[in-house]
């Protein structure tokens, strides 16, 4: 494609912070939007009629398996999906083998990262291995990009150290250009969950599968609200998943608390009931809840107590979802379902659909600069055109990803991204992907 | 019936099916040569990824005795060691054309797993903490052949309900049979929820017994002290392990069962074990009758239930 030309994304209705409203938007050969206005031409053009055009998705919560995991994923076809889903950028977690602990698998990460369908930007381990025992070298991680850390898969158990972590981390903004840096959790404590392959309740009772309770993520969430009390810290749980959870972050916002979180797209959608086949494409972590707890996550979304949708997107490839269920890993695909049941499932608003998935996400993720909008003249053209009435049916095999453990295999959906222009360049047309 | 994953997918009348069918299986194994021509050219193949001896040999013992052929698959000295997953290893079963696949494993849910990769039958021969059919079946004819019915009995099931795949299949299908149930355990032994469970709980055997008509009891494993669910052994068997006092409790001719294998001295007293009233050895005997009401059931092949003297007599079969 002709890399001098310019692109006009004609027919859709613009949405940002701001609002939304009937507009072209014109980009420029340097990615860099030109124009956002009425009847703009460009040598290229793409048809957005029907369509919301919106600053590109942000996932707070991706697992790309590389390093490690290359059957299940590599950075470049998690990226292909992601940019399929919508998104321009994704926050790569760090549980990767070798961990993303060491600048040295942090530059990796970056570098394989370099020519993709989308941003990665990798996140990195707050403990050495993620083994809960030491800092890893975080100044010189922030020195690399990383705003975010975490040890995702598993909390941080210590309860001494998350607080050095917190009060560590306070001080790094002068290695961060002044940016400010998020501790993230996964709030799981193992002593309560270890074992547990389900949620805890009349589903894993009647399954025969040991269960980890509700309490086992609340008792974190309760403790890291405690330490960014007392250290001043930031902190952004992940994939909130219970109603005990919900509350107690709504509470601490109340409080003026600087605590930020997120919630999957399965924690809204699905329940433990979803078990009973002993399917384990239905195993996660943090597991499939009850009834309660997907209208408590809801009820977050709406009130703006959780600020983002993030997909936990965590590909595994069949032979170990086919292993039984209390040994096979936990997680499941989210990057290419994620906006369709966010529009399908919740009732919002084109503008908090954008919130939640866009803007909101990118200043927890500390890329507010290049993405989340608004989409005005003079910022980087990373734009998600979401047609909102294409009506389609989940396929895994027709997936990006290379792994099928899509939760949604087989569901009717509303709701499909026909564009996705990454830096100016459209890395997604017509539903399909162009790198 | 194509397989047999559950005592919930047989149901009442399911289960007093397969106990009345039972009763011929029991006639066949009192003959002097226990052995009929109903699953000739069938073949059995037992798949244990648990160690058991009692449940291989009674389904082995009970294919025998309807002339299928078997097959043990061993994990210990098998594929399964060089790191072969589930799914090759019973595509691999089943490729050698076998009519059914007995699964034992330590995880809940594989017999499931396993009919979506197969077409021969499955049989649930115990799947981690959840179901156990056949020991459920087995128990449940040995109830009735004591006591005649179950309709009405109070039956107490005692001990490590919570890892029990025994106690989950007997208590579903001694409320089916309609029998009371009263369950028997320290708190930590139960299940984190018990709600809509048509059962009742109580924490003291001793109050329990006198109103019992069957006191089943649990094997309670060493483990669980590790895993802080109680005290001690001494400690479980000073409240809720089966003595002479206690077994003195119950009513006269109440039945006193287990599953096997027994742990003497902690859920059971050695002396509990020699009344006549414990029937432990019966539930063994039943146990291959039974599984061979299920194999029949599920694999008949026309053949009946004649004899094999009969046939070499006459050549034919009726």
């Amino acid at each position: 494609m002709n890399r001098s030309a310019t692109l006009a994304i004609r027919g859709g209705a613009v949405v940002d912070a701001r609002g939304s409203r009937r507009a072209d938007v014109l980009i420029g050969a340097d990615g860099i939007i030109l124009d956002v206005g009425q009847d703009l031409d460009g040598d290229r053009t793409l048809d957005a009629s029907g369509c919301f055009v919106g600053p590109g998705l942000v996932d707070l919560h991706t697992h790309l398996r590389q390093p490690g995991k290359e059957e299940a994923e590599t950075i470049e076809s998690g990226a292909r999906g992601a940019a399929l889903g919508g998104f321009t950028a994704v926050v790569a977690m760090p549980n990767t083998d070798p961990p993303m602990d060491s600048a040295s698998v942090v530059r990796d990460v970056i570098a394989l990262a370099r020519d993709v369908c989308c941003e990665v930007f990798p996140s990195a381990a707050i403990t050495v291995g993620r083994r809960g025992e030491s800092l890893s070298p975080m100044a010189e991680l922030v020195g690399l990009g990383v705003r975010m850390f975490t040890d995702d898969g598993t909390g941080v158990q210590d309860t001494r150290l998350m607080r050095r972590a917190f009060e560590y981390a306070s001080g790094l903004a002068p290695f961060a250009g002044g940016a400010s840096i998020t501790m993230a959790q996964h709030c799981e404590v193992t002593a309560l969950a270890e074992g547990g392959h389900m949620n805890e309740g009349l589903w894993s009772v009647k399954l025969g599968i040991p269960g980890q309770p509700a309490e086992s993520e609340e008792l974190m969430v309760m403790r890291d609200i405690a330490l960014a009390r007392l250290t001043g810290g930031r902190v952004h749980f992940q994939h909130l998943s219970t109603a005990g959870s919900v509350a107690m972050v709504r509470a601490a916002k109340d409080a003026g608390l600087r605590v930020t979180a997120e919630a999957t797209p399965h924690h809204f959608t699905l329940t433990d009931e979803c078990c009973a086949g002993y399917d384990a494409v239905f195993k996660v972590n943090p597991p499939l809840r009850t009834d309660g707890d997907v209208a408590a996550v809801r009820a977050g979304l709406a009130d703006g107590t959780i600020d983002a949708i993030a997909t936990d997107h965590a590909p595994h490839a069949a032979h170990e979802k086919e292993l039984p269920f209390d040994q096979a890993p936990p997680g499941m695909l989210g990057l290419e379902t994620a906006l369709a049941l966010a529009h399908g499932e919740l009732g919002l608003t084109v503008e908090r659909l954008f919130a939640l998935m866009s803007w909101q996400p990118a200043a927890i993720a500390g890329i507010g600069d290049r993405h989340g909008g608004p989409v005005v003249a003079g910022r980087i053209a990373n734009l998600c055109v979401f047609d909102p009435g294409v009506e389609w049916v989940v396929r895994g095999d027709s997936m990006a990803s290379k792994s099928r453990n899509t939760p949604f295999e087989g569901r009717a959906m509303r709701g499909r991204v026909r564009h996705t222009i990454f830096q100016g360049q459209p890395v997604v047309e017509d539903g399909a992907a162009q790198r | 019936m194509k397989h047999l994953l559950s005592i919930e997918d047989l149901g009442g009348d399911g289960i007093t099916a397969l106990l009345e069918l039972t009763d011929r299986f029991v006639e066949v194994s009192e003959r002097r040569i226990p052995k009929v021509p109903a699953l000739l050219g069938k073949t059995v193949v037992s798949l244990f990824y648990e160690d058991s001896t009692r449940t291989r040999l009674s389904f082995e013992t009970a294919a025998k005795r309807l002339s299928a052929d078997t097959m043990n698959f061993s994990v210990g000295t098998s594929s399964v060691n060089k790191g072969e997953s589930l799914r090759d290893t019973v595509e691999t079963i089943e490729a050698m054309g076998v009519d059914a696949i007995v699964v034992r494993h330590g995880s809940a849910g594989v017999p499931w797993q396993i009919t979506g990769w197969v077409d021969c039958s499955v049989i649930n021969a115990g799947d981690g903490g959840h179901e156990h059919p056949t020991q459920a079946l087995l128990d449940s004819y040995t109830i009735r052949q004591h006591c005649g019915s179950l309709r009405g009995r109070h039956i107490a099931i005692v001990g490590d309900i919570k890892h029990s795949r025994v106690a989950r299949s007997d208590l579903m299908a001694f409320v089916a049979l309609g029998a009371e149930v009263t369950l028997v355990a320290p708190q930590t032994l139960l299940p984190a929820r018990l709600d809509g469970w048509p059962v009742k709980v109580s924490h003291d055997l001793d109050a329990v017994l006198p109103s019992a008509d069957v006191v089943y009891l649990l094997r309670m494993q060493r483990e669980r002290m590790n895993e802080m669910l109680i005290p001690s052994l001494r400690e479980y068997t000073t409240c809720y392990g089966m003595t002479i006092e206690r077994a003195a409790r119950l009513p006269k001719n109440a039945l006193i069962m287990h599953p096997g294998p027994m742990n003497r001295g902690v859920e059971i007293s050695a002396e509990v074990a020699g009344l006549s009233n414990a029937v432990i050895i019966d539930q063994v005997k039943n146990g291959v009758a039974v599984r061979m009401a299920v194999l029949f059931l599920l694999l008949g092949s026309g053949y009946g239930l004649v004899s094999i003297p009969d046939i070499l007599s006459n050549g034919e079969q009726k």
